[in-house]
């Protein structure tokens, strides 16, 4: 495991998260991603390897209802709280850039 | 005129004998007065909650049941949605947006008769211990405003620590409820992973949250949890069963039930509060509990599973805040520009933090030896759990390593301020119940929490332990 982050590193993830950063803040996280991770290499040294993962507490699995139509939320309310929205739809910005 | 606290206020409403709209008025007169130096809420529903009054003492005069908290003030996180209310999170993204439903916990409260009396602050999206991480300014510690509330539903614990409300309902997703219940010297409990149901908790880490009541003292904290608790299908991961009734188990003592005291949470903890512990020991003793200490070995590495864990859920579940569907947006040419641009202007340094960590835990290359070792981890913990309560039918420990802390204490070193949360968090990562008792104060004066943990499910038991700790601390 890493024991620092370059700054590369951190402007990669920023992009992945869809998160603009500014030089300050690809320091500051640089530096604290690498001590919260630092903490991570106690658990790296366990032997893990026949131990299944636990992604839930809970051993519900195939959770079914009756395929029955019931009340949803109402569209024009939901839309109504959107940044922008038109004809009965979310409007966001243009999608397609130009060609590089 | 006395408020008397929720079960004496619900007998009065319920019987005549006191208007819910009198109730009402005098818990906004006590939120005039002090708010202002506590600043528990974001948003104070005097009118709602007027009219909520109104409507149950017209329940009770038209002859109608008016429900277990009649007329009962509850102040909300300001994570439960509430429809039609601003619903903030503590964050800039959700600004201006106004819920199109409630909280499955928010419909049962008004089944109660319960009166939602405003939305309390947390740090921002439930992530920190202190509130300092709210964009709305921090919320003071009721029994000392030089200090923080803990976190991250500070705001709850600091409402009814006030008395601003008698019962509030928080969320806990490594400690949210039981640490800053601990430091404002109330009750918190976060139940059982599935049983109170999530739909209308905005989401941090999604196998981990919990919604939970907060409560001057054990017996209200109970009914308020019977009523919040049970099945809901809106929620897949609801248990599906009826919420264990724990109010009527309070008086049945600790006599024969084996409590341990878990020794990896008693290392590295405040002397003085590793010594109230001791006490509460010695007290579940005397009461005819056998006390003995034990080992969960796992427990040492949940604070490092938590912190992989939690980021990863976290930075899936705040995909969604993106300019697109609800709160703010910060045009651009593009679409991906206006993504980028919106989150950094909307999400505060703490959130953008665990954004950062989650999303590069689940990179390419790195999941497996983040966060699939911290999956692992978990399944250790469980089984180190499972071997406990092969042996104990409950476990104590602090709730918090210290008593409440001064603000900025911490906030500059991520590390330590994750560090409040160690003894709490192991409960989420298994999923089991767990709540914190006021156990005194310590030498500075501060209150004291002792956290009692159960398996899952075994919210009576764990119930039964807390209300032997609370007549022991009287």
């Amino acid at each position: 495991m890493p024991d620092s982050l370059s700054a590369d590193d951190v402007r990669h993830v920023a992009r992945l998260a869809r998160l603009d950063v500014t030089d300050e803040e690809v320091e500051l996280f640089a530096g604290q991603l690498a001590a919260v991770l630092d903490h991570a290499s106690d658990i790296e040294a366990l032997d893990t390897h026949e131990v299944p993962p636990t992604a839930h507490p809970l051993p519900l699995v195939n959770v079914l209802r009756e395929d029955e139509v019931t009340p949803g939320v109402e569209r024009d309310e939901v839309l109504a709280m959107a940044p922008a929205a038109e004809e009965g739809r979310f409007r966001v910005p243009r999608i397609l850039g130009e060609a590089p | 005129m006395s408020g008397g606290g929720a079960l004496a206020i619900a007998g009065a409403v319920r019987s005549g004998e006191r208007s819910a709209r009198d109730v009402v008025e005098e818990h906004l007169r006590v939120i005039e007065a002090a708010e202002g130096d506590i600043h528990a809420f974001n948003l104070v529903l005097a009118d709602e909650a007027r009219a909520a009054a109104d409507e149950v003492d017209r329940r009770v005069a038209a002859g109608e049941d008016p429900g277990p908290l009649a007329g009962v003030p509850v102040a909300l996180k300001d994570n439960l949605c509430t429809r039609g209310i601003p619903t903030t999170c503590s964050s800039r993204i959700l600004e201006g947006w106004r819920p199109p439903y409630d909280a499955t916990v928010v419909e049962r409260l008004r089944a109660a008769g319960a009166v939602a009396i405003g939305k309390t602050n947390l740090d921002e999206f439930a992530m920190g211990s202190s509130t300092e991480n709210s964009a709305f300014g921090p919320t003071r510690n009721p029994r000392d405003p030089s200090r923080v509330p803990g976190g991250s539903s500070g705001g709850s614990a600091a409402a009814v620590a006030a008395g601003f409300a008698p019962l509030a309902l928080g969320s806990d997703t490594g400690g949210s409820i039981r640490q800053p219940a601990a430091l404002c010297g109330v009750v918190g409990v976060k139940p059982t992973y599935g049983g109170v149901s999530r739909y209308g908790l905005i989401a941090f880490a999604s196998s981990l949250d919990q919604i939970g009541p907060f409560a001057a003292t054990v017996a209200e904290a109970a009914v308020l949890l019977e009523v919040i608790g049970g099945h809901d299908a809106r929620d897949s991961t609801s248990i599906p069963q009826p919420a264990p009734a724990v109010s009527a188990v309070l008086d049945e003592g600790v006599d024969g039930l084996r409590v341990g005291v878990v020794r990896e949470l008693m290392d590295g903890i405040d002397g003085d509060v590793a010594a109230h512990v001791s006490r509460a020991a010695d007290a579940l003793s005397a009461a005819g509990a056998k006390v003995e200490e034990v080992s969960v070995p796992a427990c040492v590495y949940g604070l490092t599973a938590y912190y992989l864990i939690a980021p990863a859920e976290c930075s899936s579940n705040l995909a969604r805040y993106d300019g697109v569907r609800y709160g703010m947006r910060v045009d651009a040419d593009d679409i991906t520009a206006m993504y980028g641009a919106t989150r950094a202007a909307g999400f505060g340094p703490e959130v953008k933090r665990r954004i950062m960590l989650g999303t590069y835990a689940l990179s390419a290359g790195y999941y497996d030896a983040y966060y699939g070792q911290a999956q692992r981890v978990r399944t250790l913990l469980i089984r180190d759990f499972e071997n406990a309560y092969g042996d104990f039918d409950a476990l104590i420990s602090p709730t918090a390593p210290t008593t409440a802390f001064a603000f900025g204490a911490k906030t500059a070193n991520p590390m330590a301020m994750y560090m409040s949360d160690v003894c709490t968090i192991p409960s989420n990562l298994a999923g089991h119940p767990a709540m914190s008792v006021p156990f005194g104060t310590g030498d500075d004066g501060l209150p004291v929490g002792v956290q009692v943990m159960a398996d899952a499910l075994a919210e009576p038991t764990m119930f039964r332990v807390a209300a032997a700790l609370e007549e022991a601390a009287a």
